[in-house]
């Protein structure tokens, strides 16, 4: 009988992984029209608004344009690698999901070294990009695929030195104990992102660089690369790509809803406000992050590509290395590191 | 068999035929691309283990980052891949042979091989109760081997500044930008408005 109980833990975590993807993609579809009514509101127009009641349905609209065209594959073109590219990319960012604790215990794996996992994770994504541009076998997308992944590489530096200084206030890398460590009575005055501003700000802003929105979509720059490493590709692998980069960014809103806005806490600890489940506020915060991403593509010119290299390895690596050590520093001589009890 | 020991074979076949592919494709992407494949089994088998700070590791150094460079630096050279299959058979004898030496010395000493009894002990050391993987490993670093530690920084810092100089190049006549400079400008001074009469010119 051993074995039926480990037969139901496997179909439990089936069911719950299935669940959490079906709930993820119907977010993710209204992520997308949110994104494009922001854009559409700052640039006073009306966004999409003929699919559905005030284009609700837009999304699913696109997605079925997608699946039902034809997919053309380069004569040229590595034809594995080539539709490769596109799941590896989906799988990994939606693989990331497998860790995120959307709210208290409800993570579907709830490892050890989940920080470690995702940082991994995304790390990895650069290759979706490089396979995808190097197999469609011609040169926009090839000089595309170069410039994102030195992009990629070079923000995750600064992206891991902000995640450190995080781990160093929390003292675990577990995401449910980094959570709860912000937990500390005071409500949103509480959690990280107010003793570590600087950092969220940088996170925020590697965050954009990693899953290359604008200002830094230097990737698909349409002025100079036409479309970027996706030239060649059309219909369902298309599609697959600009999920998989959707994906990344929601991932990114829930590392810093998690790193810094406190997960599932509620911004004020006492009644209603406790009252209301986890999950609500998570998504809530998600939500906010997301707002402030999409406000950033409505404002902000592009940069150049010296500049943003510039800004990756001269402004951001040496501000979030003194921080680390700053912040190391404090907790040290102050004995406030959650670490230090033991 | 349990579940541990069919994702241990799992994990050790596909890493096997990976790193045996990376030498056997013709083509070079193919091969790093094989070796990542082979890199994301290692990290599984230390994930087998128990070690997941060093399968994380693992894949955000050699797979995140190693690995990109190699991709980089294969998809930018150009092979004449007709060039490769032309010499092969030509060279197998030899290559075959000295192939075969190396593994026959390999057998032999690896073969007499005997592990000392106090690396044995370390082998089966248990974690500390109540301790994770990360705290576990951090304690012993920082403190028993602090020494060799920061000397291995300090090599790999030599190793950057080394490979900094070899290819830091200082180009005469380039005009540089200067940010600071450029943030520093006012719109009164780098804007001037004039009125201009139409027909006329400035």
């Amino acid at each position: 009988m051993a074995h039926t109980g480990w037969f139901l833990a496997l179909l439990l975590t089936i069911v719950k992984s299935v669940a959490l993807l079906v709930i993820l993609l119907i977010f993710i579809a209204y992520i997308l029209y949110a994104d494009r009514k922001i854009w559409a509101a700052v640039q006073l127009r009306r966004g999409p608004n003929v699919v559905g009641p005030w284009g609700l349905f837009q999304s699913f609209a696109d997605m079925l344009k997608f699946v039902f065209k034809e997919p053309v594959i380069p004569d040229g073109a590595n034809k594995g690698i080539f539709l490769l590219a596109p799941f590896v990319m989906g799988m990994l960012s939606l693989a990331a999901w497998a860790v995120i604790p959307v709210s208290e215990g409800w993570a579907i794996a709830d490892i050890n070294v989940g920080i470690l996992y995702i940082f991994a994770i995304s790390s990895l994504s650069v290759y979706g990009i490089i396979m995808g541009g190097w197999a469609s076998n011609s040169k926009y997308p090839f000089l595309s695929a170069l410039r994102s992944a030195a992009q990629m590489i070079s923000y995750e530096v600064s992206i891991g030195f902000v995640i450190i200084t995080v781990l160093l206030c929390a003292g675990s890398l577990n995401l449910s104990d980094i959570v709860a460590a912000q937990d500390t009575g005071f409500g949103a005055l509480g959690w990280y992102w107010l003793p570590l501003m600087p950092m969220f700000v940088i996170f925020f802003i590697s965050a954009l660089a990693e899953t290359n929105r604008p200002p830094f979509d230097l990737v698909e720059a349409e002025s100079e690369l036409v479309a970027g490493f996706m030239v060649e590709y059309s219909s369902t692998p298309y599609m697959l790509f600009m999920l998989s980069e959707y994906v990344a960014i929601i991932t990114m809103c829930a590392m810093m809803t998690i790193l810094f806005l406190g997960g599932w806490l509620s911004p004020i600890p006492a009644w209603p406000f406790n009252e209301v489940p986890g999950v609500v506020w998570f998504v809530l915060k998600v939500c906010l992050v997301f707002f402030m991403i999409a406000m950033v593509k409505a404002f902000v010119p592009r940069y150049r590509y010296d500049q943003l290299m510039r800004l990756g390895w001269k402004v951001f690596l040496p501000i979030s290395l003194v921080m680390v050590i700053l912040v190391a520093g404090v907790l040290q001589f102050t004995g406030w590191g959650a670490g230090m009890a033991q | 068999m349990s579940v541990a020991a069919l994702f241990f074979y799992l994990f050790s076949a596909v890493m096997i035929a990976a790193a045996f592919m990376v030498i056997s494709s013709r083509n070079p992407v193919h091969s790093v691309l094989f070796l990542i494949l082979a890199f994301f089994n290692a990290a599984g088998l230390f994930l087998l283990l128990g070690a997941e700070f060093l399968a994380m590791i693992l894949v955000v150094v050699y797979v995140g980052a190693v690995a990109v460079l190699f991709l980089f630096v294969v998809m930018m050279l150009d092979v004449d891949f007709a060039e490769f299959k032309q010499g092969f058979l030509q060279y197998l004898p030899i290559g075959g042979t000295i192939g075969l030496i190396v593994l026959v010395e390999l057998v032999l000493v690896v073969g007499s091989w005997t592990i000392g009894s106090t690396s044995i002990a370390n082998v089966t050391t248990p974690m500390p109760p109540g301790m994770t993987n990360t705290l576990a490993l951090g304690r012993v670093l920082y403190t028993q081997y602090i020494y060799l530690f920061q000397a291995s920084g300090l090599i790999l810092l030599t190793a950057m500044i080394g490979a900094i100089i070899l290819t830091l190049r200082h180009k005469v006549g380039v005009k540089r930008q200067n940010i600071a400079i450029q943030n520093a400008r006012t719109p009164s001074e780098a804007v001037e408005i004039r009125k201009t009469p139409s027909r006329q010119g400035v």
